[in-house]
């Protein structure tokens, strides 16, 4: 690769530059810095509410951008572009169309949050749009140091967002844990980087393959050692047992948005690149990755479905069940087909989507402060909010994977393409943990739904009801800040199952900002109709194919 | 792990040199003996300033050892970045921190890692003995196509991979900065940024639950604050209690041992340096 550029010649030969192929990446990036210069530039502060409008206008940019590479693609086919560095196919620019909606659901869910923690706007939305690009990088990488960069951009940014919230020493605590661990976890990744260019001479992917497929490797000790550790060192970004001990905690100290971003974004570019460089590059020695792969997801499906049984706090909860959600994901790695390949991405779709409109309702139940995290915090939800409680059971019932869905048929597609591949043990285990994992959401569906009171209730409400005040009792139950009039509660249920009187019921609503409000709709929305109507979606994703397989 | 390094760097050090002259092998264990003990002084030294000028020590043996190789632009890069720049970097945070501090190197914080290293290194050294003297276990492509010194030497060779086979990545890089200043910022940063700029002393408000405020600075100042607001959570939202802050303001500057305008600058220094630090 580098014999190219010895040539002695004055002249330097520059790459051609496809801008289409990364014009999402630079409508991110760009974005981004637009929305520092602005705030920077004038006078005033930018508020919140406007560096949120530049950022969903940018998610749509990029979104729009995605298309146009899905129109070039279809018409033009994939190509390789940028020295080899980029890659456009099918699958990139799914990737790209992931990322850009989960930005612009996380910057709407983001906005109300901003406002009631007193968090600065500018400096969230700049880094999450850089983060999104990391992911776009790593989506549509065609070489592994480029891989890397995504990968840093995306996890450094994701750090500093995790300690955005300067009022909870957690959310300090959790950044500090997943940059350590993140950190570690780099350095593995790149050694294996370092050791798989030792084995085939090259980082580049298509080279890599090229390199395996004319060469029989009879001793493969450096190559070996190099896909281990670059396994381990996805594992540790996509939260794969047995290297999820952060998740838990980093995802239950990070501000609730954050959390969604994260779980939704470091999922799709993680996996992204995981694929592309397992099923396009080192396909010619699957036979020695993929019963690690297999025991992967074994271990992250079993462990993460069972721990979350344990969980009181919806956070943690959730951060198990997104394990678990990986565990479903890295079936599609183990197929190592294009069916496998295409499952896993509409699975990585379905699930952002999903997850993020989860962790909108969750913000917006945490109240100011984000600790309303407990379980009993959504104890009679559907009576105080029964839109938000329905909207929360849809989404938990899809994350299990109830029919009518996205949910459903991500599982179902996963599934199905490891059976195609004869797996049919990992399948069973599959089914298995996705039954265990019904249990916990559906528990979470049951306390929204159950009433009020059945718990020995803190005394409520000593604050009075002018709005100011913090609770500060002993139970999150009680912190009582933001007051919506006019309660949809029934009375006469009320005094029968012992609730406490309709003001306090009518107290404990929390508000939810319009633009959160339109989040967990448009989730709601895009859960249900492509479960009902599947056809564009998974037509979308089967024909979202790898350029080099 | 730096004596691993050295062992498998011998002969590629050796064949350099068809023949490896007297020269290269006595600079190679001069180099050596300096890298190692700088790492080992590194680890043994008491006060951090010597352990920093230790590392100094080791970094530079590692240049001499690229020169050996004849990576000259990379024995250059290795001195002006790590031996200049990092290691400056450290000794600034170290004498932020206060440079009289020496650590007790009896207590370990974690129970019996320092034998636990040990062995793991032996093992790592050993597997890497093993593996290196079978010498048909790595096999794989030759990394290096191209002569270390053609035409123009490294630096035009580095060039040229920049601007061209690595264009992509080169500026990708550019995110990493701006996400590295962004951040620094935010995290720097005290915390109750929104507020105003001209309300006395609205700098030093110590925001009580903060992670990372100045710990003298929160101490002193959290009783005055739950006297203000008795009953109030560490959770109060920002912009509520405007005219509260200007009452507490005094107080807490008071409280921090400082007048008029020094306190807020000095602090926010202590506040940079924490964020560097991390």
């Amino acid at each position: 690769m580098a014999g190219a550029t010895v040539a002695s010649a004055a002249t330097l030969h520059l790459p051609h530059i496809d801008y289409l192929s990364i014009l999402p990446v630079l409508i991110m990036m760009g974005g981004a810095v637009l929305v520092v210069v602005v705030s920077s530039m004038t006078r005033r502060a930018l508020g919140t509410s406007a560096s949120t409008a530049l950022s969903v206008l940018t998610g749509v940019a990029a979104l729009v951008a995605a298309l146009f590479q899905w129109h070039s693609v279809t018409t033009h086919g994939a190509k390789v572009t940028i020295a080899g560095a980029v890659v456009l196919d099918g699958f990139s620019v799914l990737v790209q169309v992931t990322v850009a909606v989960a930005v612009i659901l996380s910057a709407m869910v983001a906005d109300g949050y901003l406002k009631r923690e007193g968090v600065d706007g500018p400096e969230f939305h700049a880094l999450a749009l850089l983060s999104a690009s990391g992911a776009m990088v790593m989506g549509s990488a065609n070489d592994l140091i480029v891989v890397f960069l995504g990968l840093e951009i995306l996890s450094i940014a994701l750090y500093v967002l995790t300690a955005m919230n300067h009022k909870r020493a957690e959310s300090g605590e959790a950044a500090l844990k997943y940059f350590v661990l993140g950190g570690f976890s780099s350095a593995i990744f790149v050694y294996g980087i370092a050791l798989t260019y030792g084995a085939t001479g090259s980082t580049n992917l298509p080279q890599i393959a090229d390199y395996l497929a004319r060469n029989v490797v009879a001793d493969n000790g450096v190559l070996l050692a190099g896909m281990a550790l670059l396994l381990v060192g996805f594992g540790f970004k996509v939260a794969a047992v047995p290297f999820h001990m952060w998740s838990p905690d980093v995802y239950q100290g990070a501000p609730s948005p954050v959390t969604g971003f994260m779980a939704a974004v470091a999922k799709a570019g993680a996996f992204a690149a995981v694929l592309r460089i397992f099923v396009s590059s080192l396909s010619t020695v699957r036979t020695d990755w993929q019963p690690v792969v297999t025991g992967l997801a074994v271990l992250t499906l079993v462990v993460g479905a069972a721990i979350a049984l344990a969980q009181r706090d919806v956070k943690r909860m959730l951060a198990y069940s997104s394990i678990n959600h990986a565990g479903f994901i890295l079936l599609g790695l183990e197929a190592a087909d294009p069916r496998g390949v295409s499952a896993s991405l509409y699975y990585l779709f379905a699930y952002t989507v999903m997850v993020i409109g989860t962790f909108a309702v969750v913000t917006v139940m945490a109240r100011d402060g984000d600790n309303g995290h407990d379980l009993e915090d959504y104890r009679g939800l559907a009576r105080r909010q029964p839109l938000l409680a329905l909207a929360l059971a849809v989404l938990l019932l899809a994350q299990a994977g109830a029919p009518f869905t996205t949910g459903f048929l991500a599982k179902l597609q996963v599934v199905s393409a490891v059976v195609a591949v004869h797996g049919y043990v990992l399948a069973a285990i599959a089914m298995l943990s996705a039954a265990i994992a019904v249990f916990f959401y559906l528990r979470l569906a049951v306390v929204m739904y159950s009433p009020t009171g059945s718990v020995a209730d803190p005394v409520p409400a000593a604050a009075g009801g002018d709005g100011e005040e913090g609770g500060g009792g002993t139970g999150a139950v009680t912190e009582l800040l933001t007051f919506d009039r006019g309660s949809d509660a029934v009375p006469g249920l009320a005094v029968l199952t012992g609730a406490p009187p309709l003001d306090d019921v009518a107290e404990r609503r929390v508000t939810v900002p319009v633009l959160t409000r339109a989040a967990i709709v448009i989730s709601v929305a895009v859960t249900v109709v492509f479960g009902i109507v599947p056809a564009p979606l998974v037509d979308f994703a089967h024909r979202a194919t790898l350029l080099f397989h | 792990m730096i004596a691993t390094l050295l062992l498998v760097h011998l002969p590629a050090v050796l064949a350099v040199a068809s023949h490896p002259s007297t020269v290269d092998v006595s600079v190679f264990a001069v180099a050596s003996a300096i890298v190692l003990a700088g790492g080992v002084g590194v680890v043994v030294a008491r006060n951090p300033v010597h352990a920093a000028l230790m590392l100094v020590m080791t970094l530079f043996g590692v240049a001499v050892l690229f020169v050996l190789q004849r990576d000259d632009f990379l024995a250059a890069v290795q001195v002006i970045v790590y031996a200049g720049a990092i290691v400056v970097l450290f000794l600034f945070v170290i004498m932020f921190l206060g440079v009289d501090k020496e650590e007790n190197l009896r207590v370990e914080p974690l129970r019996g890692q320092r034998p636990v290293a040990v062995a793991l290194g032996l093992l790592a050294l050993v597997g890497t003995l093993v593996l290196g003297s079978v010498s048909h276990w790595t096999t794989g492509a030759h990394a290096v196509s191209g002569p270390a010194d053609a035409p123009g030497g490294n630096v035009a060779l580095l060039g040229r991979s920049v601007f061209t086979t690595y264009l992509f990545p080169f500026e990708v890089t550019a995110a990493l900065l701006v996400i590295a200043v962004v951040g620094a910022v935010v995290l720097a940063r005290r915390p109750p940024a929104t507020r105003p700029e001209g309300s006395p002393g609205a700098a030093a408000m110590p925001v009580p639950g903060s992670g990372e405020g100045g710990a003298e600075d929160a101490d002193e100042g959290a009783p005055a604050d739950a006297e203000a607001h008795p009953g109030t959570g560490a959770g109060e939202p920002d912009g509520t209690g405007e005219p509260d802050t200007a009452e507490k303001a005094p107080a807490a500057a008071g409280a921090a041992g400082a007048t008029g305008q020094a306190a807020p600058d000095v602090t926010d220094a202590a506040q940079a340096a924490e964020g560097v630090a991390r």
